[in-house]
């Protein structure tokens, strides 16, 4: 129970923060409905839903790249991550904390561009949403994870994406194959197997990665 | 409460910190000196915990949680406040009785009427008292206290000059200073960096 109420605070505290700075959601926002305007008019009359799709995962994928490279910015103003490094909770629960905050984001994000994609594009079946949520989970859990490594360098913005985006290619495969092959579970499988093997890793791995050596 | 022997630390080929011994007893005040650059910031942040050293050996008895760390920056969010700041890490450290303990830290530093403005509207100052509340807001056995005077006007540092002279008498403190003649009544023992 402690270590759910600290994960909470954590987690409340990082919505706090962002609905007063408005740093992350409304650049993640522009950032994704500029995306799925501009891919409307640059895709060719008559191009298939297959490559919507494709581009759909582009536009989310890029997006969660940007709210993941504010991620740890509040921690890193004044130093607050060596406070919250030293507190006798458990590390794991900041690496939580800030993961659910990330998904709250990246779902207030989809919740716009998901109606938008679905009027400029192509229509999203049950299968395609679940694969949008199991990645959404997948991209939180790693991204968090690298996102806080990169932070702890001097090349946030080169390094971030040089990690994130090679882990984040099964979740794209997946969450296409979950909206455009007939046999979608399979894809959902995959993404489900992804997030539950990536969440343990991220989770047990944070305290070497908050941790100087 | 802290045994060091030898340490050393080194940043890529640069050595910040050689053979440097500490011993502190569980009540009592380290007061640490140096010009700029001399790793007093390094030396603090290896006995607190944050970074290891390159080499030697330390042995600190209390566990983490009952570390209290002053760095140079606040160590608290900017977009909350100060009142949410200490609840937060009021939470997180698990402090008994904690809304009382906070009322009381903010009262003792002055900042009880600014206790709900955000922290980025504070003064340098400011900030500071609010640092002080939140390394001490867990009643830590240990306290790391890296230039606590910075930035404190004379109110504020007469009103640390007294919570230093009662913690010393109970509390394992390490603190560094650029006013060494400041502390010197109080320190228990001193260690000059070169």
């Amino acid at each position: 129970m402690t270590y759910l109420s600290d994960v909470a605070a954590l987690t409340r505290k990082d919505l706090r923060v962002e609905l007063r700075a408005r740093d992350t959601l409304p650049a993640m926002l522009l950032f994704v409905l500029s995306t799925l305007v501009v891919f409307h008019f640059a895709l060719p009359e008559g191009t298939g839903e297959s490559a919507a799709y494709g581009l759909l995962w582009v536009a989310i994928v890029f997006t969660a790249l940007l709210g993941l490279a504010r991620a740890w910015v509040p921690e890193h103003e004044h130093g607050v991550l060596d406070s919250l490094v030293l507190a006798p909770c458990d590390r794991s629960a900041i690496w939580l904390g800030k993961t659910l905050a990330t998904l709250v984001f990246l779902l207030a994000a989809q919740a716009v561009a998901l109606p938008a994609f679905v009027l400029f594009f192509a229509p999203l079946d049950a299968t395609a949403l679940a694969g949008v949520l199991l990645a959404d989970l997948g991209i939180c859990a790693v991204g968090s994870l690298v996102a806080a490594l990169a932070a702890a360098g001097r090349a946030r913005e080169l390094l971030l994406p040089l990690l994130f985006l090679p882990l984040a290619i099964p979740l794209v495969v997946g969450g296409v194959g979950a909206a455009i092959s007939p046999d979608g579970g399979r894809y959902l499988l995959l993404l489900a197997l992804y997030d539950a093997i990536f969440a343990v890793l991220s989770w047990a791995s944070f305290e070497y990665v908050v941790t100087e050596s | 409460m802290i045994r060091a022997t030898g340490i050393e630390k080194r940043f890529g080929r640069r050595r910040v910190l050689r053979g440097v011994d500490v011993e502190l007893d569980r009540a009592g005040l380290l007061l640490v000196t140096g010009p700029n650059g001399s790793g007093k910031t390094t030396l603090l942040r290896i006995l607190a915990g944050l970074t290891a050293p390159t080499r030697g050996a330390l042995e600190v008895a209390v566990d983490r949680g009952r570390l209290g760390y002053l760095a140079h920056e606040p160590l608290v969010y900017r977009e909350l406040t100060a009142l949410e700041n200490l609840d937060l890490f009021g939470r997180l450290y698990r402090v008994p009785e904690r809304r009382e303990r906070i009322g009381m830290l903010l009262e003792r530093f002055g900042l009880w009427d600014a206790r709900n403005e955000r922290v980025a509207a504070f003064s340098r100052g400011m900030q500071q008292r609010l640092a002080l509340c939140r390394t001490l807001l867990h009643e830590p056995e240990l306290l790391v206290l890296d230039e606590p005077y910075a930035g404190l006007d004379d109110a504020g540092s007469s009103l640390l000059d007294r919570e230093l002279e009662e913690l010393a008498g109970s509390r394992a403190l390490v603190v560094s200073s650029h006013d060494p003649e400041r502390l010197g009544p109080l320190a228990s023992g001193r260690l000059v960096l070169a």
